[in-house]
Formats: structure tokens, C-alpha cells, sequence
């Protein structure tokens, strides 16, 4: 058994998929019409055949509370990994990014949380051994 | 300030953990929720469920010693020493 993807739910698929590549830089893996709405999967151009993301439309009843609920306490949906994050929080900065966290030591990490537009936060991490 | 407000400030320090996080929001103003537990338990090595932090926050809130504003729809708080001062120049200091 292998994890072969996980999702955030957002508020808008099309604005999701702009930030999550434009901004952050991931890239599309997957783009199916489904009715309504997309099978929209990301990877990471570091790791093209990993773990997919998938940007899942928030539509059921009970996402929007929980998700607002996730953001008023600084909480973030889901995490990532970047080498440096230093410099990964200047440059999202410079493009217009907002973050509920600068960056922080925690223990073995140095993370930051940001808003991804579409109803989450991230949190973006740096194992400092590495 | 009266006694009920002396109190309240008495109360909110009269805790470790409390004393833990006004020291930290000093450092570093304008935490989440999230921030305040992950410090915590980045620097002591023991989780505070997110439920004990809430209340600790509200002591802190009553007291007058934490001010909560909103960066885009997360609650941030902050230290606000005034009362502290005012606590001093109204009691303590009469026995310092």
C-alpha cells in the first residue's frame, strides 16, 4: 500500500490552481473534467512521480466550518518541505503572499504558515539538518 | 484599575504555563493559536493541547495582559504590558 495522493480543499478550484502553480510552483499532474468540477492533481517539480495533490472542491456542507475554524487558530490544512526556507519566504513575499507566521524555530524545524487564497493555511517547513 | 482588575492580573500570573507565554508573545508578538502551541512545545518538550492554551489565553485576555487582533481571519495575539505597569504603581510598589 502507498500514499499516492492527499488533498486540500479549496474554495475554488480554477483560483487554487494559479496559486498552487504560479505561486507556489508546483506542477499540474492532473486535469479531468468531472462534471462540475476537476480531478486536479499537483506534484512537486522536484519529485514529478510523488505523491500527487490533489485541489478537492471544499463542497460539502461541513468544510467551510471547519476550515474557517482551522484558520482563526493559525492552524494549517497540510505541510510542506522546501531546502531553505529563508528564502522561500522572501520570494513568496515578494509576490504578494500573506503569512499568519514569519519564520520560527521549532525544535528540529523552522517553519512558516501562509494563505493559500482559497481558505487554508500551509505550513512550509525546513528540517534544519538538512 | 480596582481590585477586581488586580485580581484578574494576580490570577492570569499566578501559573507557570501562563508566565511561559506572556514571556513568549514579549519575544515574539502577534501569534495564532497554532504559533503559541508550537513554541510551547518547541521549547519546554511537552505538548499543550489546544484546549488548555484557550483557557490560558482568556485568563490572560480578562487580565488585560493579551490583545487579540485579526491578520486576515486569524486571530493574532499580543502582549500589552500596561496593566502589569499599572498593577505596580497601584500595590506592589508600596512594599518594594
Amino acid at each position: 500500500m502507498r500514499i499516492y495522493v492527499t488533498s486540500v480543499l479549496v474554495d475554488d478550484q480554477s483560483k487554487a490552481l494559479d496559486f498552487y502553480t504560479r505561486v507556489l510552483g508546483f506542477k499540474v499532474k492532473h486535469d479531468i473534467p468531472m462534471g462540475e468540477h476537476r480531478w486536479l492533481t499537483v506534484v512537486s517539480p522536484e519529485n514529478p512521480e510523488g505523491t500527487e495533490l490533489l485541489l478537492e472542491p471544499s463542497e460539502h456542507p461541513a468544510a467551510k466550518p471547519f476550515k474557517t475554524a482551522l484558520v482563526e487558530d493559525g492552524i494549517p490544512a497540510t505541510s510542506f518541505q522546501v531546502d531553505d526556507i529563508d528564502s522561500e519566504y522572501e520570494r513568496l513575499v515578494s509576490l504578494g503572499v500573506s503569512f499568519t507566521q514569519k519564520p520560527m524555530d521549532a525544535g528540529p524545524v523552522r517553519m512558516v504558515v501562509l494563505d493559500d487564497t482559497c481558505g487554508n493555511l500551509i505550513q512550509l517547513i525546513q528540517m534544519k539538518s538538512s | 484599575m480596582n481590585d477586581d482588575d488586580l485580581d484578574h492580573i494576580f490570577k492570569a500570573l499566578g501559573d507557570p504555563t501562563r508566565r511561559k507565554i506572556i514571556d513568549r508573545l514579549r519575544e515574539r508578538p502577534g501569534q495564532s493559536l497554532f504559533e503559541i502551541c508550537a513554541l510551547f512545545f518547541a521549547e519546554n518538550g511537552m505538548a499543550l493541547s489546544r484546549q488548555a492554551v484557550t483557557q490560558h489565553i482568556d485568563m490572560l485576555q480578562k487580565a488585560g495582559l493579551v490583545r487579540v487582533e485579526w491578520s486576515g481571519r486569524t486571530r493574532i495575539h499580543s502582549l500589552d504590558p500596561g496593566p502589569l505597569r499599572e498593577a505596580v504603581d497601584l500595590w506592589l510598589r508600596n512594599h518594594l
